[in-house]
């Protein structure tokens, strides 16, 4: 994004305070662009006038331009499940935050039997695991041609198809990819890759289907000059794959281009180069050794490259133990450092508590409450959950830092008219609150049992614990 | 088209610090660990050299100490032994420097006494010739006097003090660096300013020299705070290296930390609609490696770890890029 300041974006803005955009003012819609929360064609009036009023409309573009972001933003798949990479705007998440986190896709072939073929579909299809409140998934399947053979690969790529997910196209061949377009095209899938010997085909093949392409290359030249020739024949959506090297000097240049390719987009401002990168962590499939230590360097791979810049990337592994860090850690590194992640405080009812039931308490940072929230329900345990307002901090944090009180606990319980609801006085406690215990029982008049260190024993904690003696 | 690389030069430079002293500089170790040196981002050769690697120490401790079960079954038979312990961490794991933490001095365990403790102290010095660092048990009263005592019979082995903190009785920590020659570590919690305020503490009113501190600016595991502690570690390394002396240190991390995570050591997802979470003895690991991978990027010069699968995969890392 070109523009720093909401004044410089208001300029634009058709500046009556109309409201329609759902802001009181046009200068509040403007601070809304430049945080990214909303985009020009977000102010209705400045989109009806650009329709009749060419200046505007020119207005209205040099104002998409100002405000687009500095990496382009390209979308694989349709519909719900389609993914959008890149889009990014800074090099550091604390300069303003990362934007659209990096897509893993994972690999079949088209010669795999179609039991492993089904199988790891639907692994990727299923994937699901809990984390802040919501399920994290993983977005796409890659299918490689290694038949060679026209038919079995577009065979192969209809059968993923049908699993709904967004695909990555492997092939090399045109003529694969070719028989394999002209069924799926419609899906928008990432066609990989245009290289040094096949490039022609490719761009014709982008451009008649119009499906994004990966544009492959190790040498930097030869990378930017094939994406200035596509862009300039009229390709918008391009990746950039700089070949990721899994071992030794390998590695140290693949990391070198990476952070190269998206430092001289953003700062150097270079635009020919200012796509979405892909990185292959599958490479690592490549190295010597069993199993896990593959699939271990797999995952070593991935999260060098989720923390450095990459938009897209293609895995082989989809055991527990390479999925589970990667998804967390993506996760992690897009999380916007500029949202304090916090739920309201108040009272929850999980899974229809009667007056015979727990009551527990929490604290409001998202992450303690959606661990706790989460143990307590898919553990089928009926009770009640008091959500302290501990301005969004942890059990330990807050007891530490003076949030999480006694004082506040018996507000919060008089808010919520916890007394009401149940026929009994006993109050549930983090084991890591356990200092407070005594603190609490003054304070309320209720008997305070300290629970378990971690919310996901509380079940087992209950057995011997509830109801109380 | 040509690329041209966008080129990134910092005016600063984090100070570079010795841990451990060789005979010649009146210690008994035979070889030292230097942090720091940094002009550059983490294993950014191609904007500046990279004279020192990040080190990893391992985690010892004078008591049993609550262990993930994949962690606890690679020192099973070296547990009761801090000096066996060490030696299995330096000869069969690769450790560079030992980190012996003194918990059994904590008034709610043992409470055993500074003069006590630090024997443990000695059999480790004389067990393991890398260079060492000494934790106390977290307890800010008690700290100062154990780490004092530490710092008396290391005297010459420039030790590292783990640690000083703002909450207690720093210039303690600092003097007694500073009187027998030693290292501080400077330990906030998540804070890029009670980083900056507790270093300029120990610089400028406990007057410890610029080479004799490493800061800890706090750890939290992938997927607990990772988020919190890279992009806090990662603003110290560009203030440093933007020439704010106050930050230009070395930064430790107590990767350890990882193990915390239920990820790491439960043996299944709580929550019943999650997929498999697959045998614990594969995902522990790999949460420390992760852990400290995504923080060596942030900027972290040493390591403090314990499973041994984990050390020799960050290594191999640090190795590939930095080498
Ligand atoms: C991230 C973090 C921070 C972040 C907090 C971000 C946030 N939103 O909370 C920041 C940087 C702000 C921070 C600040 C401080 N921190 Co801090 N921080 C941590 C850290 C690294 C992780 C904490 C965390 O998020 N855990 C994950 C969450 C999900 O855990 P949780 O809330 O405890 O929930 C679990 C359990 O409690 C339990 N549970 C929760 N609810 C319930 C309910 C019931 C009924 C039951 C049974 C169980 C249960 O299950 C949950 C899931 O496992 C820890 C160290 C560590 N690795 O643990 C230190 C730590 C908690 N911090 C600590 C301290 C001292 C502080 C500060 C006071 C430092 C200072 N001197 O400034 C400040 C306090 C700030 C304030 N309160 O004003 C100490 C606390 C020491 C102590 N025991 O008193 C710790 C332990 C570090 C240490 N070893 O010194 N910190
Ligand atoms: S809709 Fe447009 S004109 Fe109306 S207030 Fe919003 S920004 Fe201003």
């Amino acid at each position: 994004m070109k523009v720093r300041s909401p004044l410089e974006v208001y300029k634009f803005l058709p500046q009556t305070n109309c409201g329609e955009c759902g802001f009181d003012t046009c200068m509040s819609f403007a601070a809304h662009i430049i945080d990214r929360s909303v985009k020009p064609e977000n102010c209705p009036p400045l989109i009806r006038d650009a329709e009749k009023d060419a200046k505007i409309k020119k207005k209205l573009e040099q104002l998409q331009a100002l405000t687009s972001p500095e990496i382009a933003e390209v979308v694989i798949g349709v519909g719900d499940s389609a993914v959008k990479i890149g889009g990014e705007d800074v090099i550091h998440r604390h300069e303003m935050t990362y934007f659209n986190p990096t897509a893993f896709f994972y690999d079949v072939w088209d010669t795999m039997s179609e039991k492993d073929l089904e199988e790891k579909c639907r692994k990727v299809v299923e994937f699901r695991k809990f984390y802040v409140g919501k399920f994290l998934t993983l977005d796409g399947i890659a299918v490689r041609c290694t038949s060679n053979n026209p038919d079995t690969y577009k065979s192969v790529v209809e059968k993923v198809a049908s699993y709904g997910k967004p695909m990555v196209l492997v092939a090399l061949n045109p003529d694969c990819m070719r028989a394999a377009l002209e069924s799926v095209a419609d899906k928008r899938p990432l066609i990989y890759a245009a290289t040094e010997s096949n490039w022609k085909e490719f761009l014709k093949l982008a451009l008649e289907f119009n499906v994004p392409v990966a544009i492959r290359a190790k040498d930097l030249d030869t990378l930017k000059s094939l994406a200035v020739t596509f862009k300039e024949a009229g390709v918008k959506d391009i990746v950039l794959d700089p070949v990721t090297e899994p071992l030794g000097e390998g590695l140290k240049g693949t990391f070198e281009r990476v952070v190269n390719l998206r430092r001289t987009a953003i700062l150097g401002e270079d635009k020919d180069i200012a796509f979405p990168i892909m990185v292959t962590p599958i490479s690592a499939w490549l190295i010597e050794g069993d199993e896990v230590e593959k699939a271990y360097w797999e995952t070593v791979l991935g999260s060098m490259f989720i923390v450095k810049y990459a938009d897209i990337m293609i895995f082989r592994s989809l055991e527990p133990y390479s999925v589970i860090p990667t998804v967390t850690l993506r996760f992690n590194i897009y999380t916007d450092p500029r949202t304090p992640v916090q739920v309201d405080p108040g009272l929850r009812e999980i899974n229809n508590p009667t007056p015979d039931s727990p009551v527990f308490i929490t604290t409001n940072f998202a992450l303690t409450y959606y661990t706790v929230e989460s143990d307590l329900t898919s553990a089928g345990i009926s009770c009640y959950l008091l959500v302290l307002n501990t301005e969004g901090l942890g059990v330990e944090v807050s007891v530490a830092g003076g949030q999480f009180t006694a004082g506040k606990v018996k507000e919060l319980m008089e808010e919520t008219k916890i007394a009401e609801k149940v026929n009994h006085k006993y109050l549930v406690i983090p084991g890591l609150a356990a200092r407070l215990q005594g603190a609490i029982e003054d304070e309320t008049g209720w008997t305070v049992k300290v629970g378990p260190m971690d919310s996901g024993r509380i079940k087992g904690w209950l057995e011997t614990n509830w109801p109380p003696k | 088209a040509k690329f041209e690389p966008y080129k990134v030069e910092y005016p600063g430079k984090i100070n570079e610090v010795v841990l451990g002293a060789t005979k010649k500089d009146g210690g008994t170790r035979d070889k030292v660990v230097v942090l720091g040196g940094e002009k550059s981002l983490p294993f950014y050769l191609f904007d500046a050299d990279q004279p020192n690697l990040p080190a990893i120490a391992i985690d010892i401790f004078d008591r049993k100490p609550m262990l993930a079960k994949a962690v606890r079954e690679h020192y099973e038979d070296v547990l009761e032994d801090p000096a066996d312990w060490a030696r299995k961490a330096v000869k069969e794991y690769g450790a560079d420097l030992i980190t012996l933490h003194l918990i059994s001095t904590d008034p709610l365990l043992e409470d055993t006494p500074a003069s006590e403790a630090v024997k443990v102290l000695e059999d480790v010095l004389q067990a393991v010739k890398c260079p060492i660092i000494v934790g106390g048990s977290g307890n800010k009263e008690k700290d100062p006097e154990v780490l004092e005592k530490a710092a008396e019979v290391a005297e010459g082995e420039r030790i590292m003090l783990a640690s000083a903190t703002l909450d207690m009785d720093w210039e303690r920590i600092a003097n007694a660096a500073k009187n027998h020659g030693h290292v501080v570590l400077s330990w906030t919690q998540m804070d890029i300013n009670s980083q900056k305020t507790l270093n300029r503490y120990l610089l400028k009113r406990a007057g410890v020299s610029p080479n004799d501190i490493v800061m800890d600016p706090t750890t939290a595991a992938l997927g607990y705070g990772i988020d919190y502690a890279f992009t806090n570690m990662e603003r110290i390394r560009i203030s440093g290296l933007k020439g704010d002396s106050d930050l230009a240190f070395p930064i430790s991390s107590g990767t350890t930390n990882a193990w915390g995570a239920r990820e790491a050591w439960m043996k299944d997802s709580p929550i019943e609609e999650d997929s498999d979470w697959g045998p614990r003895e594969l995902r522990g690991p790999i949460w420390e490696i992760v852990t400290g991978l995504t923080l060596s990027l942030a900027g972290v010069d040493l390591f403090m770890m314990m499973h041994p699968g984990a050390v020799a995969v960050l290594k191999e890392v640090m190795y590939t890029l930095g080498g």
